[in-house]
């Protein structure tokens, strides 16, 4: 992978075969948990009906999830007032089925133009923005799962079973950088 | 058939100095966290926001100094739409009540 480049309103990027593989494979791992959360949303004939979709009213368990997947308000881990607990959960049904078409939807613009054998990826300025969510929810969820701090060094002591991954979210910081230089400059 | 329930309505006047709570604009909050990098909230804040170069870094570096910014406010309405446009961007934003 070289750094991304703009010719005209067109981004192109070049990845080989093992960094299209990366790319594509966490890209569809993080949609198939978005897919497995819609399939969570209540299901009900009002909803048919009205065409108004809801989402779950609580937020995930899981903390990958729950990093992607915000709540509406700032609550108290330890105290939450429960007005705006209710708020909260009432704003994320409303919103989160959207949020998640948004999330697959770039997921599957990026599953799209990646060629799963590597080579030339050539975006027009929406697949561009398609790409940046997508690569900052995957940065997301490793970033989750690594437990990644503000401080975080670039290796890890070779004994931490987090060390073979951080290199990798490292390399997709490079890719989303040089990505949003690219389409900035 | 049915009729609509009556409600009682006391109007009660605010008291002067006191701006009533429903009167209080709503604020977008973005919250610092270890993994967005600052180039990409710089740009979610230009192209969300439409603000310039200028004063999407100033927030920017608001939230990463000072672990959050107000980067909106008006309308209840207005400020969900803001917040989840956020989230769909993969920032940490949440709403409140001004105080």
């Amino acid at each position: 992978m070289k750094k991304w480049t703009r010719t005209g309103d067109t981004v192109l990027g070049r990845f080989d075969r093992q960094e299209a593989a990366v790319v594509r494979g966490l890209v569809s791992q993080i949609q198939d948990m978005l897919l497995a959360r819609a399939e969570e949303a209540p299901q009900d004939e009002l909803a048919a009906l009205t065409g108004i979709r809801t989402g779950p009213a609580t937020p995930p368990d899981d903390p990958i999830l729950g990093r992607l997947l915000p709540d509406f308000h700032r609550l108290d881990p330890d105290a939450p007032d429960p007005a705006e607990v209710d708020s909260a959960n009432a704003l994320r049904s409303l919103h989160e089925p959207e949020l998640l078409d948004r999330k697959t939807g770039a997921a599957a613009v990026v599953l799209a133009t990646c060629p799963p054998d590597g080579g030339e990826v050539r975006l027009a300025p929406e697949q561009a923005e398609s790409w940046l969510s997508a690569l900052n929810d995957v940065r997301l969820a490793l970033g989750t799962a690594l437990d990644v701090q503000e401080d975080m060094p670039d290796e890890l002591p070779p004994d931490d079973p987090r060390s073979p991954h951080l290199g990798v979210y490292h390399w997709l910081t490079w890719v989303q950088e040089t990505l949003v230089e690219a389409v900035v400059g | 058939m049915t009729t609509p329930v009556e409600h009682e309505r006391t109007q009660v006047d605010p008291a002067p100095a006191e701006v009533r709570t429903e009167d209080r604009p709503w604020q977008t909050l973005v919250w610092n966290d270890p993994v967005n990098l600052m180039s990409y909230v710089t740009y979610v804040f230009q192209k969300l926001f439409g603000y310039s170069r200028d004063h999407a870094t100033k927030l920017m570096l608001d939230v990463h100094h000072k672990g959050r910014a107000i980067v909106s406010s008006g309308s209840k309405d207005k400020v969900e739409a803001d917040v989840a446009k956020l989230h769909a961007a993969g920032l940490w934003a949440t709403m409140q009540r001004s105080s």
